[in-house]
């Protein structure tokens, strides 16, 4: 049985896909135009930009500690996000309502006034070297997620199920690791996809916090772009967009997509 | 290894609220307790200060001569049996059945065995290798049945076990738990708000409310002789009449209520009467007749029971519910008495 589709419906959806998908088939066609500067309908065709992007040092060294960041810091968010959802849902007849609207400040704050008081506490004010207040402030931008997605997963998690583990012998920290944890594994899968993608793609907080010798790739981008108004933009965007289409191929793969919106 | 569970004044609060109140309990090696109330009574805080999840503001809580008032829940060494079942969704049911023995470091091939062999008592051999969501209700309270029974734990306690589950089931599980229960003679703390579950399947019953223990006593004597006007509302006397004697002639007095309400009872029939007492009646402890010995009334609605109708009376003494017989339908509005009837009645002092 198919059901019928109103035609208006049809093409406002298409519309809709059109407006989404039209700067990034630009963006790949301008990749690929055999010219000096940004340019669409490309005019001629070359990979020259793409062996371009690994000519320049700058683009390795700064992807390298993109990657860095994204691996620590969404670590370092759910070692701390991980117990906070925990004691957040546990103890949510106890604790006070606002210690879960804590834990999102960080997105509720512009990202700028973020960045910014981050700097002057971290880099000025306690004189942190670049890379670890740069891995602070990745953690603290992505801890939001990190709590809230593991809240969420945690919301359908029956407690009872803890005590039972507990009336039977098993010690609580035990009880936590091999009873609580598998059952929130979704929870805690999507949480680092969003909080990886989330600090990958950061330049607000970034920008404040890089500095000499030392910077994310996102800034790099910027910093290039400033310099050369060039198709290298295009093609790492190109790049960035192929390793997100992968992440999300490999969760699809091995979990299914509708496991991110559960 | 059979013990008893004493409970001496214990007292919990939530913040500032009391929940109980200097509460005393023991239940006997190998009986089985039922605490019995609706919501909010305490039975359900009782539960938890001994299983360890909560920890009593005052008193104390031992286990044989193990003291565990103080002692870590993961260290208690009692059987559990939750509502909502509380099995480990990512473990399989033999698993989660052997999951208390691998705690106690049992070797995988004699827990295995061991947890094998309690599914089979329970009756669900062959299931083993499912996930607990693959299974129905009945066969999930089966699960979790025998991974508290397996532990062999000195004490089990169940916290509502059979709400989760369909009402003919719900018979059929009562039966089979009291039956291991009694088979093992594994001293058990029941949590219960259905009254009929708590008598059907306990030596004795302590009915709470307001997080103290009303009346701690068999179902029969629970059921016959309440020892206070609570107890009594709580196990269907509906009708409590404040009463005083005015005259006594031998076994006979005669008692008046408020409004000029008169009634006359055997003490034969009732045991001793005070001079000041309470009287309590089920609906069928006060039979509707057109004439007789009796509280006078007029009746109003009628409603019809199956086995009998049911009246709301006027009387002076109040607003009174009893039931008269089917071969003499009343009609509304019409003067009728309401005869004692003894075995359905019970004789309660007055409280201050």
């Amino acid at each position: 049985m198919t059901k019928s589709v109103h035609p208006a419906l049809i093409a406002l959806t298409a519309c809709i896909f059109l407006f989404l998908l039209a700067p990034l088939v630009i963006i790949i066609g301008a990749a690929f135009s055999d010219t000096t500067y940004l340019t669409f309908p490309p005019q001629g065709l070359t990979l020259r930009w793409f062996s371009n992007i690994f000519q320049i040092e700058a683009f390795r060294t700064t992807a390298i500690t993109s990657l860095q960041l994204a691996f620590l810091g969404t670590a370092l968010s759910l070692l701390i996000g991980i117990p906070a959802a925990y004691a957040i849902s546990r103890y949510r007849v106890e604790l006070p309502r606002w210690l879960s609207t804590l834990f999102v400040l960080p997105i509720l704050v512009p990202e700028i006034v973020f960045g910014f008081s981050l700097m002057k506490s971290i880099t000025i004010g306690l004189g942190l070297p670049i890379f670890p207040s740069l891995l602070i402030g990745h953690a603290l931008l992505v801890l939001p997620y990190s709590v809230r997605v593991v809240s969420a997963s945690l919301a359908s998690f029956d407690f009872s199920i803890e005590e039972a583990a507990i009336s039977l012998g098993c010690p609580p920290l035990k009880t936590f690791l091999t009873v609580v944890l598998p059952n929130i594994r979704a929870g805690v899968i999507a949480a680092f996809i969003l909080a990886f993608i989330t600090s990958i793609n950061d330049v607000s907080v970034s920008v404040f916090l890089t500095g000499p010798g030392i910077s994310t790739l996102p800034i790099q981008i910027l910093a290039h772009m400033e310099q050369f108004f060039d198709p290298t933009i295009a093609s790492v965007s190109v790049l960035l967009m192929l390793v997100t289409v992968a992440v999300m191929a490999i969760v699809e793969a091995t979990l299914g997509l509708t496991f991110l919106t559960k | 290894m059979t013990v008893s569970l004493s409970i001496n004044s214990i007292s919990a609060h939530y913040g500032k609220t009391t929940v109980l109140q200097d509460l005393s309990l023991s239940v006997g090696a190998g009986e089985l307790v039922s605490l019995l109330g609706s919501s909010g009574c305490g039975k359900t805080t009782t539960l938890r200060l001994v299983a360890g999840f909560l920890q009593p503001t005052s008193g104390t809580i031992k286990l044989g001569d193990r003291d565990l008032t103080t002692l870590p829940a993961h260290a208690r060494d009692i059987g559990l049996v939750f509502q909502n079942y509380a099995l480990f969704p990512h473990l399989t049911v033999l698993e989660n059945v052997a999951f208390g023995l691998k705690q106690r470091r049992m070797a995988t091939q004699e827990r295995q065995q061991k947890a094998g062999a309690m599914l089979e008592r329970v009756g669900l051999s062959g299931l083993g290798d499912r996930l607990p969501g693959a299974l129905s209700g009945g066969q999930k309270q089966r699960v979790a049945l025998a991974r508290a029974l397996v532990i062999e734990p000195p004490l089990l306690m169940f916290d509502e076990p059979l709400s989760n589950l369909d009402a003919k089931l719900r018979v059929d599980m009562r039966v089979e738990i009291r039956q291991l229960q009694r088979a093992n003679g594994t001293t058990s703390l029941y949590v219960t708000h259905d009254q009929e579950e708590a008598f059907s399947i306990s030596d004795r019953v302590a009915i709470m409310n307001a997080g103290r223990i009303m009346q701690l006593d068999t179902p029969e004597v629970l059921y016959r002789k309440p020892a206070n006007s609570f107890v009594a509302r709580f196990v269907g006397f509906e009708n409590l009449l404040p009463l005083r004697a005015i005259q006594r002639e031998g076994v006979l007095v005669t008692a008046e209520g408020s409004g000029g309400a008169r009634i006359a009872l055997s003490q034969e029939d009732f045991g001793p009467i005070p001079d000041s007492f309470v009287l309590g009646c089920r609906a069928d402890g006060l039979s509707v007749q057109r004439e007789g010995n009796g509280l006078s009334a007029v009746l109003g609605t009628r409603t019809y029971l199956g086995r009998a109708y049911q009246y709301q009376c006027t009387t002076p003494a109040g607003d009174i519910v009893a039931n008269g017989a089917l071969s003499e339908p009343l009609a509304a509005g019409s003067a009728a008495v309401l005869a004692p009837v003894p075995e359905q009645c019970c004789i309660l002092t007055p409280e201050k």
